[in-house]
């Protein structure tokens, strides 16, 4: 169970991790600090390991920067659910071993306490009922998460071999 | 199976992965090149050591580009270049260090080739697209599976098709379509799609200005840009000493396209995007902006900092001077833009119109060094995206425009319609 931080839409990965803290991407402690703090500032030095970064549409447009989803992961959060992503964040997203659900995030407040069971394929709102199915990862995808990342997929195999 | 006529972008995939591959298909493909810059890169070369593939597949196409901090305004980024060289002359990559350009804008005068399946650690790689190849942006780790394997997975992407007929009218430039077409589909419009240029208005449109609107749709949400090579490619590969390498395309004619929009180039006017978002686009006559004070006008990035782009503008403020209260950068995107631009005496006009010259780089776009604006001040930029913070800022608010319109704003003080000064 964890708490949802809600966001809008296009919420861009300038926002994420703004482009003034560039020269922190070698020390990405110090990055994390910085977490989406020009969406909401109090969010990085508040949010718990567990919670739930809830965002609208194209969550995570812009730049493809890695960095985005490492230091939301980083902050310890368990997923980031939209209704939808832009694609190279989310590509980076699963690349780290960060969960990104699609699903109809309108459903979700601020504050809610959030379950999500991820052998069923499904977000549970705790606070409203509210209970939102979302679509499996592609097989490859899916493998790449099942090894917590792309880096650790590629250490253990090898190769790129994934079945397509 | 589907058997209408294959895309641009499932052409160059399907050559690529010799079989005829069709969208939404996932494919492991070759990769024909493959470059990080100096924001991404550290990230890559730190993943493929952690991956056990620190070496480069095909070292003379895997390229390291310094452009984002170039040169470096802080000892951490100073740091990040040291182990950026290191790790290039370790395993033989390319390297373009400080003062060679963007690397979208140098891979494409030097290794972007027709038919080519690109991959780089940067968004505005779809930039390639403009040769007719598959240039697509990924994260650090994809790029150095890319660099270290040679190869990557991909979906084969659904088609958006814009049509284009008719010739731009004085003082519109490609810059003012793109932002025309990104305010109509928004900036999810095209997500994990291709958005694929041509007719008429494409085909006599020089390169350059194809290159503006393959670099922005990233800004749709698209996954590639194609147009297809033609007898403008060929030119542009001779007059890069690279004849050799071209090759011409076409999509079928009777290929399956997710949706087709058409645009009457004739048509269009000058616009601008307003702060927040790239496609906010308003009218540069919209009375709206009328009351704006321009504090900073920065002609360059990727998206618009082209010889041509800048000639454009010095030929415009020829003679002129700039507005008092308004600051005017200009960062050529590459040495080779800067040279064109000092060889032509451009680069005197803007020094006298009151502008200051940065070295070849990314410059002010992504908000590291060159021209971060202050808390209230509002930029005019001919860079590709304005949101919130983007040029270091989060107090500070960027408005898009063509280099055009950089001009005429350049000589006001307020943003003001081209059409006035060309």
């Amino acid at each position: 169970m964890g708490r949802a931080w809600k966001f809008g839409d296009n919420i861009s990965t300038d926002l994420i991790s703004a482009g003034r803290y560039y020269h922190l991407r070698s020390n990405l402690p110090e990055l994390a600090k910085h977490t989406l703090e020009d969406a909401r500032p109090e969010f990085a030095a508040n949010v718990k390991a567990g919670d739930f970064v809830v965002g609208g549409s194209n969550f995570g447009k812009g730049s493809s920067r890695e960095h985005a989803p490492v230091v939301i992961k980083m902050c310890g959060v368990r997923a980031v659910m939209a209704k939808s992503f832009a694609r190279i964040f989310y590509r980076n997203a699963i690349n780290n071993g960060l969960a990104a659900i699609v699903c109809d995030t309108d459903g979700i407040e601020e504050g809610d306490e959030i379950e999500v069971d991820f052998s069923r394929s499904v977000v549970q709102d705790r606070t409203n009922g509210k209970q939102f199915s979302f679509p499996p990862l592609p097989p490859v995808m899916e493998a790449i998460m099942a090894e917590g990342g792309l880096a650790e997929y590629i250490a253990r195999h090898g190769d790129l071999t994934i079945r397509a | 199976m589907s058997t209408a006529g294959l895309t641009l972008a499932e052409k160059f995939l399907s050559a690529k992965v010799g079989r005829d591959v069709r969208s939404g298909e996932i494919v492991i493909s070759p990769v024909d090149l493959a470059y990080v810059q100096d924001g991404t890169g550290p990230l890559t070369f730190r993943q493929m050591e952690k991956m056990g593939i620190a070496k480069a597949m095909n070292p003379k196409r895997a390229v390291v580009f310094i452009d984002h901090a170039s040169p470096p305004p802080r000892k951490e980024l100073a740091q990040d270049h040291v182990y950026l060289r290191e790790f290039a002359a370790r395993t033989g990559m390319v390297l373009h260090d400080i003062g060679d350009g963007v690397c979208h804008q140098v891979a494409f005068e030097k290794y972007v080739r027709p038919w080519d399946v690109v991959i780089g650690a940067d968004s505005h790689t779809v930039m390639g697209g403009a040769m007719g190849a598959f240039a697509t942006g990924m994260g650090s780790t994809d790029v150095g599976v890319a660099i270290g394997l040679g190869k990557t997975w991909l979906r084969v992407p659904e088609t958006l098709r814009f049509e284009v007929s008719g010739e731009l009218p004085r003082g519109v430039m490609s810059k003012d379509l793109i932002l025309r077409v990104l305010g109509d589909i928004r900036s999810d419009g095209a997500t994990y799609m291709s958005m694929e240029w041509g007719g008429s208005g494409i085909e006599r449109m020089p390169m350059h200005e194809r290159m503006t609107l393959s670099n922005m749709a990233i800004e749709g949400g698209g996954k590639c840009g194609p147009i297809a090579s033609d007898e403008e490619t060929r030119r542009y590969l001779v007059s890069h000493g690279r004849g050799e390498e071209w090759r011409p395309s076409a999509p079928d004619p009777d290929a399956a396209y997710a949706r087709v929009f058409d645009y009457d180039g004739a048509g269009l006017e000058p616009v601008v995007a307003t702060p927040g978002s790239e496609d906010n686009i308003v009218s540069v006559t919209d009375p709206s902006l009328r009351d704006v004070p321009i504090h900073e006008v920065y002609v360059g990035a990727c998206t618009n900092g082209r010889f041509e782009d800048i000639a454009a503008f010095a030929k415009a403020v020829r003679g002129k001077s700039k507005a008092p209260h308004t600051r005017v950068i200009v960062t050529p995107a590459s040495k080779e833009a800067y040279v064109l631009t000092l060889k032509s005496g451009h680069l005197e006009t803007l020094l006298e119109f009151g502008a200051m010259i940065n070295s070849p780089g990314c410059g002010a776009c992504p908000g590291v060094h060159g021209g971060i604006p202050g808390d209230g001040e509002n930029v005019l930029s001919t860079q590709n995206r304005n949101y919130k913070g983007r040029m270091g800022n989060p107090n500070a608010f960027v408005y898009l425009g063509s280099p055009l319109t950089a001009a005429a704003t350049a000589m006001y003080g307020v943003i003001t319609d081209p059409r006035t000064v060309v």
